[in-house]
């Protein structure tokens, strides 16, 4: 079914983005339903194709975004890169714009004003929420959604990287390979003795990596992780800290989190954020003494 | 909606008759109390006359109201309009010939009224009374003949109806009649109409100028009886030929025509709008206490219409048991649906709904079962067939502006109706603690529970005041649709379209979603009749909704995510 | 819920109807399918083993109502689309069989046109409206009966889902969508009869209608339809696009950030239900005998709502199973006790909302509820 609603996918994409060069049939034709299907795969290889740039070879900027709701700036001219593989922590007291942040990137809030580029190739603001998944970007929330009434292992089928249309799935089966990574994943994640129980019986902590798994089914380069350890025993904290951990080198990764001590157990970059824009950024030594975030954030 | 339409369009119950009423009781009060000047002699020779009424037969009868006339006799005019209104009467046992004061069919005795002298002289049960009965042909005549006589009433407003009636069918005698009554007429709405009657006379003139003369007096005027004249003139004779043989005088038709139809044109948007309007009210009313359920509660409330129904029949049981103080029963029929719809809503909250808090499919299934069970509730009580409600004298006819243009009372009562209790649920919300309250807990209600809110004594209010004022709604649907146990199912789709449509939890929304969904209901009905233009209004908002599925003025920030 | 305990085996079973539930509900709706038709037609109506006629067409009935129940489960209870419009598709389905059986009545109508439907005589029409041409043919009327309202169900659907009009929203839309057809069939320049309908029909495919083999077919053959309605469903859901379905039930936003269309899932399983609902109303308008515009009646949707509510959303047998009972209490109240049957079904709104949530399918197997 072709319903974007944005001819201008091709056009911001194509035109006014740095990979001009990119051949046509790599992006996504939406009119087009054989090609359509495999739009997904060419956002990929497009992606993954990517060579350095002037831009430099981060994986996501964020350059002048606003974001407005009813005269309240959410986000105020907020800039920020992701490099690859790094573990980015972003702080912020209540209100500083973390969510909204993760919001624009994953295309479920538009900013009034501002880019987001992924790599620097995708203009992620002409893409819709399916796509943006399809081209890289996972999301945790902060709480966490699992699918209550599928098993565990089914919840991980569900987020598995590939073809995603209704026909597809309506005839799709597992091949070996799926299986394997499937067990893959359940294994680094800890859940492979609750393989076959539904997800909705799973611990609090647990439910939490089930997400973070099914977000590695989606072979993410950019995984965003909103509060982890919320409520987490220090028991499964220590766990989550080890899996993102785990995680970063192979994928990068961008934790929104409260918990101080579990920052500086994990970060090696760390931005904080206070009225929708970037107060500091830097090592977390260099950010705990920054006397503006003392104010508005440590101190209080 | 529909339904209510056809009522709002066709005057009060019997109002056809409203006017020969009013006209008749006017005459009435100005012939007074007899004066008994006349001699014995001339009344019963008058009452003789009126006893030959028993026996003949129409074309007697046109007959005999001539030999009436004749007489000059000072109760002519009450026998004749008694005639006419289907109120003369002859009692069986002596076959004497009675005006009855009221012929209502829910009267055990009718007042018998002796024809001379007016004076009562029986009450007896309408089946020992024979009716006189008339036909069209008859009553044309005695209107013309009663409107001929009222020409020279005292009464400025008598003749101006007399004139009025006189002018839709005009012969010889008539213009002569008015030509006479121009030398003497000093009312200036009278001289209007009888001005017409003498230019369209004058249109028959041999000499063209005076034809032109009269084309151009007559321009502009907005009687029908102008309209058809004028459009005659211009009108082939069928075999080539022309009615008016002057190109000029036919040249100053059109213009006129031309004129008479834009200014009709004007007036008839003027009328479409307040049609619209009206029609946007009950609506808004309608969608008002849905606004507070679903907007600001997140309640679906299948049950609404119900609730409506329900103020509907307290407006019914209100009139029975003030039958005497019909004038006021609204009045007090307004405060009493507030409160059984009220308390009727404060009782399906507490029993049903408030179980049901976060689960809005399971709301609008369960109050879906409440709105059957007060369906059925009402039919067992008071029996599934429509009850009547009264409508008070100070809420019909309608106020005339002219001849194209009039508005019926009870449409304005609606508009200022839906604008006062709008006002009245806004300045709760706005300037009463409850309201403050309701806003609070609607924003944010584990905040709102900090704070020390009782939230579920502000549930039950809010419920209870969005079901009192489907209440009160339905008062005023008393005035515009039958009221019987499906009442609330005609107008639920329609009110939550306007909650939609205005965007949910935003009561101006509410009002200018109501409004214009009215006017557009009404814009279209010309174009595409009612129902289809009903249609298009429902698809045409079905495709708004895809394009704004927030409504007109969408809540905006983190409150609406969470929505 | 019992089809989470289903799907788990399923998963490796190659039939999507190998639980033990399906199984047994398609023996019972195969053992009603042989046995209806041989105790009424077979059976001597001495016998007390004898079913009347009117018990047969009862049945036809109920399983035409338990199509269109299986219909709206499968979207409500398996991808949280409370639809409260499915009686317009229903009606639609009806409407398309219904034009083919008034061609089918042919010169014998009472104006003996051997083309126009009475009615369009009636109404001094003299040609026929274009768009019930090729209804004399059975195939012609039968493709438009999953036509038209899978066309409906596409363009209302394609709408409403993409711009994620949802929940309670997307409820009164349904509802607003049937209550305009509603109004629309009763206008008689709409060319289908206006509020009287279609009715006196003789014959379907050469058998006569009122005839007691006629109507037992017919019970069969709504049999096999509702059985493979089931089984499609069935496979449906036990595929991965089934699995996503439940996701988008369970958490819509959670799912399309798994990368899935959730406005194509909603959408193609939108159209299929609404064609289910579509052949239920074409097969229930032979064995009643008449369609008219009432069946777009929106009480009559919320009514289906019911039906699965009480057998219990997210089990298609306990819809099925929901549907007959209730119509059963409804025509034995209609029967015995008329004034109390909307009493009734209020209250079976009411109760089975607050008591009931999972409907008598939830009382026979107990849900085990996530932490």
């Amino acid at each position: 079914m072709n319903a974007d609603p944005r001819p201008a996918v091709e056009a911001r994409a194509g035109g006014a983005g740095p990979d001009r060069g990119v051949p046509r049939r790599d992006r996504p034709r939406p009119a087009d339903s054989a090609s359509r299907r495999d739009a997904w795969r060419g956002k990929r290889e497009a992606a993954l194709r990517r060579q350095p740039s002037p831009l430099g070879g981060g994986v996501l900027y964020l350059q002048h975004v606003t974001v407005s709701f009813d005269g309240f700036k959410a986000l105020d001219d907020l800039t920020l890169h992701v490099d690859p593989g790094e573990l980015l922590c972003v702080i912020g007291p209540n209100g500083a714009g973390k969510t909204t942040m993760m919001d624009v990137i994953t295309g479920k809030t538009r900013p009034d004003e501002g880019t987001v580029w992924f790599g620097n190739r995708i203009d992620l603001l002409a893409l819709t929420e399916p796509e943006i998944v399809q081209v890289g970007i996972g999301r945790k929330f902060q709480k966490p959604t699992v699918f209550d009434f599928l098993t565990v292992f089914e919840n991980l089928e569900l987020a598995l990287a590939g073809d995603k249309s209704f026909w597809h799935t309506l005839v799709a089966r597992l091949t070996r390979s799926d299986r394997e990574r499937i067990d893959a994943v359940l294994e680094t994640t800890g859940l492979a003795s609750r393989r076959d129980a539904p997800a909705g019986a799973l611990a609090h902590g647990q439910k939490q990596w089930l997400e973070i798994g099914m977000l590695l089914m989606q072979e993410p380069k950019l995984l965003l992780v909103d509060e982890p350890v919320a409520g987490m025993t220090p028991q499964e904290t220590e766990r989550t800290g080890e899996l993102l951990l785990s995680l970063a080198g192979r994928h990068s990764v961008v934790v929104v989190e409260h918990d101080m001590e579990f920052v500086r157990s994990i970060a090696n970059r760390v931005a904080v954020l206070h009225e929708g824009r970037v107060l500091a950024e830097g090592d977390m030594d260099d950010v705990q003494g920054d006397p503006r975030v003392i104010e508005v954030y440590l101190g209080a | 909606m529909l339904r209510a339409e056809l009522r709002v369009g066709a005057p009060a119950p019997g109002g056809r008759w409203t006017l020969g009423l009013s006209l008749a009781w006017c005459l009435l009060l100005l012939t007074g109390p007899a004066p008994a000047a006349a001699a014995d002699t001339g009344d019963d020779a008058f009452r003789a006359l009126v006893a030959e009424f028993a026996d003949a037969n129409f074309r007697e009868k046109e007959a005999l109201a001539e030999r009436l006339l004749a007489t000059g006799h000072p109760r002519v005019r009450d026998v004749l309009t008694a005639l006419l209104e289907d109120r003369l009467f002859e009692r069986e046992r002596d076959r004497r010939i009675f005006v009855v004061e009221s012929n209502d069919e829910r009267l055990t005795a009718f007042r018998l009224l002796d024809p001379a002298s007016l004076d009562l002289v029986d009450a007896v049960a309408p089946d020992l009374l024979r009716r006189i009965i008339t036909n069209n042909r008859l009553r044309r005549f005695l209107r013309g003949t009663i409107a001929r006589f009222s020409l020279s009433s005292a009464d400025a407003g008598v003749r101006l109806e007399a004139a009025r009636e006189l002018l839709r069918g005009l012969d010889d005698e008539t213009i002569e009649l008015f030509r006479r009554r121009a030398a003497v007429e000093t009312d200036p709405d009278v001289s209007y109409e009888i001005e017409t009657a003498l230019s369209i006379a004058a249109l028959e003139d041999g000499d063209p100028h005076v034809r032109i003369e009269a084309v151009e007096r007559l321009s502009g005027r907005l009687n029908p009886v102008v309209h058809n004249r004028l459009t005659a003139l211009v009108a082939d004779t069928g075999n080539g030929g022309r009615v008016e043989p002057d190109a000029d005088v036919r040249a100053a038709a059109a213009d006129a025509l031309w004129q008479i139809d834009s200014m009709r044109n004007v007036y008839s948007v003027l009328e479409t709008v307040a049609f619209g309007l009206s029609l946007g009210s009950v609506l808004v009313l309608v969608a008002i206490g849905l606004a507070i359920t679903f907007g600001v509660m997140g309640v679906i409330n299948m049950a609404h219409g119900e609730l409506m129904m329900l103020g509907a029949y307290t407006t019914y049981v209100v009139q029975l048991w003030m039958p005497d103080l019909i004038g006021i029963s609204l009045l007090v029929a307004v405060p009493a649906a507030f409160l059984v719809a009220g308390s009727i809503g404060v009782l399906i909250e507490r029993s049903v709904i408030r179980f049901l808090y976060g689960r809005p499919l399971e709301t609008l299934l369960a109050t879906f079962g409440v709105s059957l069970v007060l369906q059925q509730l009402v039919r067992s009580v008071f029996s599934a067939n429509n009850r009547a409600v009264v409508t008070p004298s100070w809420m019909s006819g309608a106020l005339q502006f002219n001849e194209a243009f009039s508005l019926t009372w009870n449409r304005m009562y609606i508009v200022l109706f839906a604008l006062l209790v709008f006002a009245l649920v806004l300045a709760v919300l706005r300037r009463t603690r409850l309201g403050l309250d309701i806003r609070a807990v609607s924003q944010n209600r584990a905040m709102a529970r900090a704070m020390g809110v009782r939230t579920e004594r502000v549930d039950v209010m809010t419920f209870g005041l969005g079901a009192g004022i489907a209440g009160v709604a339905g008062v005023a649907l008393t005035q515009l649709t039958n009221v019987g146990p499906n009442l609330g199912q005609s107008y639920i789709v329609d009110s939550f379209m306007v909650v939609v449509f205005g965007g949910v939890g935003n009561l101006w929304g509410t009002l200018i979603g109501g409004m214009s969904l009215g006017i557009a209901n009404k814009l279209l009905e010309p174009f595409a009749g009612a129902v289809l233009g009903k249609i298009l209004v429902l698809v045409v908002l079905i495709l708004f909704i895809q394009r704004r599925p927030r409504g007109l003025f969408p809540q905006t920030g983190r409150a609406a995510e969470s929505m | 819920m019992t089809s989470v305990r289903m799907t788990g085996a399923i998963g490796y079973l190659p039939a999507a109807i190998a639980d033990r539930a399906s199984l047994a509900f398609l023996a019972v709706l195969a053992a009603v399918a042989l046995a209806a038709p041989i105790l009424n037609l077979a059976v001597p109506e001495s016998s007390p083993l004898h079913l009347s006629s009117y018990a047969v067409g009862l049945i036809g009935k109920y399983l035409c109502y338990a199509l269109l129940a299986l219909a709206v489960d499968f979207i409500w209870g398996y991808c949280g689309i409370l639809s409260l419009g499915h009686a317009a598709f229903f009606a639609l389905g009806g409407y398309a069989m219904g034009m083919y059986l008034m061609r089918q009545i042919g010169a014998r109508g009472v104006y003996g046109h051997p083309i126009l439907p009475d009615f369009m005589v009636f109404l001094n029409w003299t040609d026929l409206p274009w768009f019930w041409y090729g209804f004399d043919r059975f195939w012609f009327a039968m493709g438009m009966v999953a036509l038209a309202p899978g066309a409906l169900a596409f363009a209302f659907g394609w709408l409403a889902f993409r711009s994620r009009v949802t929940g309670v929203y997307l409820s009164i839309m349904t509802q607003a969508l049937t209550y305009a057809l509603m109004l629309a069939f009763f206008r008689n320049d709409m060319g289908f009869g206006g509020n009287n309908g279609f009715t006196d029909f003789k014959d379907l495919l050469g058998f006569d209608l009122q005839s007691d083999a006629t109507r037992s077919a017919l019970l069969a053959a709504t049999a096999v339809a509702l059985g493979a309605s089931y089984w499609l469903c069935r496979t449906v859901l036990a595929s991965r696009a089934g699995r996503v379905l439940r996701a988008i039930r369970d958490a819509e936003s959670r799912t399309r950030f798994l990368g899935y269309r959730v406005d194509a899932f909603k959408l193609w399983v939108f159209v299929l239900s609404a064609v289910l609902a579509g052949v239920a109303g074409a097969l229930y308008v032979p064995q009643v005998g008449i369609i008219n515009p009432s069946e777009f009646e929106p009480i009559n949707s919320i009514e289906v709502v019911i039906w699965v509510a009480v057998g219990g959303r997210g089990t298609l047998w306990g819809a099925v199973a929901g549907a007959v009972l209730v119509n059963y209490a409804k025509t034995w109240f209609t029967g015995a006790l008329p004034d109390l049957w909307l009493y009734a079904l209020g209250a079976l709104f009411v109760g089975v909302t607050l008591f009931l949530p999972r409907g008598l399918a939830g009382i026979r197997f107990p849900v085990r509820r996530g932490a």
